[in-house]
């Protein structure tokens, strides 16, 4: 009986334990890049990511979709209405109990409140959106916060994160976490969180989606890449979220 | 760098044929040629033909193997060498042959959590892009290439 109750005790503690955050604190992508990237992005006029930015401004207040309805026809200034939203972001959809981005979030309102087909993902159009969205909460503390609903999603998107994959065979914990500051041929490895994203990378020579970039590090071990917005990729954008607690929104951010 | 995630169109391709290729997991992949692990080291080569140090070399840089993404080799004449394993100079001294070969076909029986990618195995592998399914990283020609090269770092 005490046993059983000690070892229920310890499955708490550990299923606790894989959600907790790192003790130590994390570490952006951007203070291992060089410093022409980091010049790149602390300047709003050279950051390249500005221009999608920009065009999410205009599409904003731009009427879309048989309910010829704008962004802001309902959420009105951008500034202030979404304004810490990228920081809460990934969340649990409560229509669906799946996770949903920002990505997702956009999507959703297309297709219910102004009756638009859905953007595709990596289109400019939804990257313009999300980089502007997520710009308004640029330099906010990421907050996603373990509870109920999401720690099912958390502990896969974890589960993912140590699985070893690909004919590489490497897991994302074993560049991001074991060899973080080292190099691997001419790049730097990072931490891997995904708080400057959607970001502008100068091997894309475009903004892209933080899919995008784990897309590559999945193709990078030579594993199957989950396809954009699917359930696998967004559980991980979760977790990364989750542990990128006590670093702040960077969006639009700049990487090689 | 640019081509460990060469990002271009290939990667919807892979994507696609993913996708369909999920069944295909299932259906173990055909067992490699065998051979004979002795303490640490594969004492026969996994061909006949003697390995070859100069193609060895090419294959080490090659985007198969991409050997330097994590080691470093002494000669000058490479742009970018990754420090996520130790340098590989000296090694052909320190190690022989033998030893060399079971580092490159599967390091992991050596040491559980590397990361260094097990070159000659294609067991025991999950998720893995349909294009290089079923396929070790390097043929056995190859290997033994490549511990020629090593070989040569005295
Ligand atoms: C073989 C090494 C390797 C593996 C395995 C790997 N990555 Fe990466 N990853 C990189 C490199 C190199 C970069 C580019 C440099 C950087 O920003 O870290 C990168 C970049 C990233 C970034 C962007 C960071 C930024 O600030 O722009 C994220 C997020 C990321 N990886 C997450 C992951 C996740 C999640 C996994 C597992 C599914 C994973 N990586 C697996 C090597 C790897
Ligand atoms: C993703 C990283 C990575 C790649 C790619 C890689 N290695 Fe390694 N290698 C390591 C690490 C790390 C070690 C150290 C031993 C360990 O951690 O298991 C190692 C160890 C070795 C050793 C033993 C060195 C010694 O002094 O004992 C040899 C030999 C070697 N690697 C050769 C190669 C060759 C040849 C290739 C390409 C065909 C290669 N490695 C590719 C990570 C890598």
């Amino acid at each position: 009986m005490i046993r059983r109750f000690l070892q229920a005790g310890v499955v708490a503690l550990l299923l606790m334990q894989s959600v907790a955050l790192a003790a130590t604190s994390p570490r952006s992508g951007i203070t291992y890049a060089g410093a022409d990237v980091r010049a790149l992005q602390a300047d709003d006029f050279a950051n390249p990511g500005m221009l999608w930015v920009a065009r999410g401004e205009k599409l904003w207040s731009t009427p879309a979709g048989r309910n010829n309805k704008a962004c802001a026809s309902c959420h009105q200034e951008a500034a202030s209405s979404m304004k810490g939203v990228a920081a809460r972001y990934p969340r649990i959809d409560t229509a669906t109990g799946k996770v949903i981005n920002i990505e997702g979030r956009i999507n959703t309102c297309r297709e219910r409140n102004q009756a638009a087909d859905p953007l595709q993902y990596e289109s400019e159009e939804l990257l313009a959106l999300t980089a502007y969205v997520a710009h308004q909460s640029r330099g906010m503390p990421v907050a996603v916060v373990a509870d109920a609903a999401n720690r099912p999603h958390l502990e896969r998107g974890r589960e993912i994160y140590y699985r070893r994959q690909g004919q590489m065979n490497l897991a994302c914990v074993n560049c991001h976490e074991q060899n973080a500051g080292r190099k691997l041929l001419a790049e730097t490895i990072s931490e891997g969180h995904g708080n400057a994203y959607p970001a502008y990378r100068l091997e894309w020579q475009a903004t892209g989606s933080l899919h995008r970039r784990l897309r590559a590090c999945y193709f990078g071990v030579r594993a199957v890449m989950p396809a954009f917005g699917s359930d696998e990729l967004l559980d991980l954008e979760l977790y990364l979220a989750r542990r990128a607690t006590g670093l702040t929104v960077e969006t639009p951010g700049v990487r090689r | 760098m640019r081509r460990f995630y060469r990002n271009a169109r290939r990667t919807w391709c892979i994507a696609a044929f993913g996708a369909v290729a999920g069944c295909a997991a299932l259906v173990p992949p055909e067992p490699l040629p065998a051979f004979t692990v002795a303490g640490d080291a594969i004492p026969v080569p996994l061909v006949q033909a003697a390995g070859d140090s100069a193609r060895g070399r090419t294959v080490m840089a090659g985007r198969d193997a991409n050997c330097l993404l994590c080691h470093a080799i002494p000669e000058s004449g490479e742009r970018f060498m990754g420090n996520v394993a130790p340098p590989l100079s000296g090694v052909g001294a320190r190690l022989s042959s033998a030893q060399l070969r079971l580092r490159v076909v599967d390091q992991s029986r050596l040491n559980r959590d590397t990361v260094m990618p097990s070159y000659y195995r294609v067991n025991g592998l999950t998720r893995v892009a349909e294009a290089y399914r079923g396929k070790p990283i390097l043929t056995a020609q190859q290997v033994e290439d490549v511990v020629a090269y090593l070989q040569t770092l005295r």
